[in-house]
């Protein structure tokens, strides 16, 4: 049985931070219905990523919203939206990303859906929450990013603030609501009682950096400081981080400097005896490093490292990693099929369970494929 | 719902580190009573872990930050007395999660069969660095080296730039917040069904699946997506999307059309682009804007582009972020004390349940602070 059988959920949201966690329960056995606009429906259709398309359409809308079912309502006719109520009456999940205010004139607040469904779980993701003064604001990933101070942690300290490259606030915010809502559904198991389950960007980005602003809080409110040379975390000492080698480049993690300087036949490394010298020097001890590990191959160094069991990988982009058994063994891979025939490969969801890989073949609706079998299914009328 | 979630339930976090413990403290926060195992002597090894030489007591300000709001059980799982004292937990337990390389449980006895023998309604929770399987199994899962050899250090910095890491545990997060969705998931059908579960994640599964978007385009078309050469935000989108320097400061700006930009920052260069050059043209368009903004301050641009509604932000530090009303509306601060005189701030947990922040004010264990009572407890249950 599917971990989340007979679990529906209707989902308005938009982009990939809300169907980001719908895709999840999707996996994981829900049936997860899009309510899109007549219009376009979900935005993130039309927004074209890169110069890659997949017969017209966005290669990241099939991405997030495969496995899923597409319901076509214009929620300002008050026929579609009393049909949509009647769905809402019968499900056990509602999600949106709506700024605040949106749901509330649209009558779909908790305390309005509340009365045509006690027992289901609201949940909803907010940019900024839902007081203050930016709650008005796009919840944009890369603008969520700029405020929460997170751009001052990746690439070298002389490096203008640098964005993670993937959308990690919506990533997160969406597993985050994923968790409210199912925590929220496993007591609602056992009590029958619904719940309102709320996430912002804003505070996942925080809780995401909730080791590092720790540090913060507690040492007095100073800043971090990226390492000069081959930055991989503003907190930790060398040699961490990526190295270029002769061929490519080399990732190091924690590790003892003289050991390293030993196994590498660096001399100059084997003076920095004094653990504490590996932060308070590691500019100075990293370009030393990084100088020496130009001079040989990445397999080279690999084949002395990997033995005495220094924490090392090499460096890979997507070609490099495609081709590794490694890679292969995992079987990530995943064929859809859309409803006119179109394959998609994209990844499977990365929870197995019970030993088995939740490998659906749905690909993403077409808009409003689903109407007349949703209708049917739920008696609307 | 008056209570947490969660109440009621208990789990057992054999689990050292990030990735396993930050699960652990999301269940706690939820309401879970959270039981770590530890070995004798120096516990979970993040204990001893400390970022900037920063320490609360005898465990570091990191261990304290991830393993608030639990309790410690001191065990030495070679010991057949305390392993069965284990046992005897995993018979009351709901939950246990472990994040040992594969086959350490096996030899301890504590696999995922043994235990579904000894509580087979046990939700069994693992991850491993790149599963179970294949030449890499036995690699240590490492943050930084699954960042590397998961492609995903070619998404940030420029395209010139040396392959830049995310300066955070990202696989270890990730793969954390998966665990706890599998087990949440696995939690709902054993209330229906009365079955256990078996939950397996790795790092590398997690940062793939992180990169979905990526992944998905370049199985489309067999080409690496390429850093922009100019204030690089992401891979897959078009120009303006970086952080730009104005004359001050930083500013971050999101997806707009040129056109719309253009006119609000009354920068002619960029008219004479087209939206369909936005992609390909991007790094020429950038080094344009670049070359523009840092003219005037970041104050100035921001209200030139919020009276437009285009997506832009100032970009901030933390100390600047503190300042905010809308950060301090968040409330998103909680102290806790961890021995009389002694009192740390961290973060709650980032979701509220029915309009309510989750604070708790539980600090981390020392180690081994519970097993004398959790001890009592046991024998008192048993016949």
């Amino acid at each position: 049985m599917d971990l989340l059988e007979d679990i529906v959920v209707i989902d308005f949201s938009q982009f990939l931070s809300g169907p980001s966690a719908g895709l999840r329960l999707a996996d994981m056995g829900a049936q997860v219905i899009k309510i899109e606009k007549p219009s376009g429906g979900d935005i993130c259709r039309q927004l074209y990523v890169s110069d890659v398309m997949i017969e017209g359409e966005s290669t990241i809308f099939h991405a997030i919203n495969r496995n899923k079912q597409s319901y076509v309502a214009d929620l300002k006719e008050e026929v579609d939206l009393e049909k949509v109520k009647q769905l809402l009456s019968q499900a056990d999940v509602m999600l949106h990303n709506f700024r605040p205010g949106v749901m509330e004139r649209l009558g779909l607040s908790y305390q309005e859906v509340k009365k045509i469904n006690p027992s289901i779980v609201y949940a909803e993701i907010t940019g900024y929450g839902t007081e203050g003064p930016w709650i008005n604001l796009p919840g944009q990933d890369l603008l969520l990013q700029s405020v929460s101070g997170l751009t001052w942690l990746s690439h070298n300290s002389d490096n203008m603030p640098t964005p993670m490259g993937v959308a990690v606030v919506d990533i997160l915010a969406g597993t985050h609501v994923t968790q409210g809502i199912l925590a929220t559904l496993y007591q609602r198991a056992i009590t029958g009682e619904g719940a309102l389950v709320q996430v912002s960007m804003f505070e996942s980005i925080l809780d995401f950096q909730f080791e590092v602003l720790t540090c913060f809080y507690n040492d007095g409110n100073q800043l971090p400081v990226r390492s000069a040379v081959n930055n991989g975390h503003a907190y930790v000492s060398a040699p961490y981080g990526i190295y270029k080698t002769a061929d490519g480049y080399l990732a190091l993690a924690m590790g003892s400097i003289p050991v390293l300087g030993r196994l590498l036949g660096c001399g100059d490394l084997e003076r920095y005896q004094d653990s504490q010298d590996w932060f308070t020097r590691r500019d100075e001890i990293k370009s030393i490093l990084a100088a020496h590990l130009l001079t040989q191959t990445t397999a080279g160094w690999l084949s002395v490292l990997e033995p005495a069991d220094i924490w090392c990988a090499p460096v890979m982009d997507y070609e490099g990693l495609v081709q590794q058994e490694g890679y292969k063994v995992l079987n990530m891979e995943l064929t859809v099929q859309t409803g006119n025939g179109l394959n998609i490969t994209t990844t499977r969801c990365p929870i197995r369970v019970d030993g088995n890989m939740l490998t659906s073949s749905v690909g993403a609706p077409l808009l409003g494929e689903h109407n007349r079998e949703i209708d049917a299914r739920f008696s609307i009328k | 719902m008056n209570y947490l979630p969660l109440k009621g339930l208990t789990v057992l976090e054999l689990s050292q580190y990030l990735s396993g413990p930050s699960a652990g403290l999301r269940l706690a926060d939820l309401g879970a009573r959270v039981i770590k195992i530890e070995r004798p002597g120096g516990g979970d090894a993040c204990r001893q872990l400390s970022i900037k030489n920063l320490w609360a007591g005898e465990s570091s300000l990191l261990f304290h930050t991830i393993n608030r709001n639990k309790e410690s059980f001191a065990a030495d799982l070679k010991n057949p007395d305390e392993l069965a004292v284990v046992k005897r937990l995993i018979e009351e337990a709901d939950v246990i999660t472990h994040n040992f390389r594969p086959g350490v449980m096996s030899k301890i006895g504590l696999d995922y069969a043994s235990v579904q023998e000894i509580n087979p309604r046990i939700i069994y929770a693992e991850i491993t660095g790149f599963g179970k399987e294949g030449p890499w199994k036995a690699k240590p899962g490492q943050d930084l080296l699954l960042q590397a050899m998961s492609g995903l250090a070619y998404a940030s910095g420029n395209v010139n730039d040396d392959p830049v890491p995310f300066g955070i545990a990202i696989a270890d997060i990730l793969c954390g917040s998966h665990l706890v969705q599998g087990i949440l998931a696995a939690l709902i059908r054993r209330q229906k069904r009365g079955v256990g579960a078996l939950i397996e994640v790795s790092l590398l599964e997690s940062l793939l699946d992180f990169q979905f978007e990526f992944l998905t385009t370049y199985y489309s078309s067999r080409k690496q997506p390429q850093r922009s050469s100019v204030n690089n935000g992401n891979p897959l989108l078009s120009a303006p999307y970086g952080i730009y320097r104005a004359a001050d400061g930083f500013i971050g700006i999101a997806m707009v059309s040129l056109q719309r930009l253009a006119t609000s920052l009354h920068c002619e260069a960029l008219k004479r682009f087209s939206q369909e050059e936005a992609f390909n043209k991007r790094d020429e368009i950038k080094a344009i804007l670049s070359a523009h903004l840092v003219s005037k301050p970041s104050a100035y641009w921001l209200f030139q582009l919020h009276k437009e509604g285009i997506w832009a932000m100032e970009v901030m530090d933390w100390k600047q972020m503190k300042q905010q009303p809308a950060y301090k509306t968040l409330d998103m601060e909680q102290e806790l004390t961890l021995y009389p005189g002694k009192k740390i701030i961290t973060t709650r947990c980032p979701i509220r349940i029915n309009g309510k922040k989750l604070f708790s004010s539980k600090p981390a264990p020392q180690l081994g602070e519970h097993t004398g009572k959790i001890k009592k407890d046991i024998l008192l249950k048993t016949p």
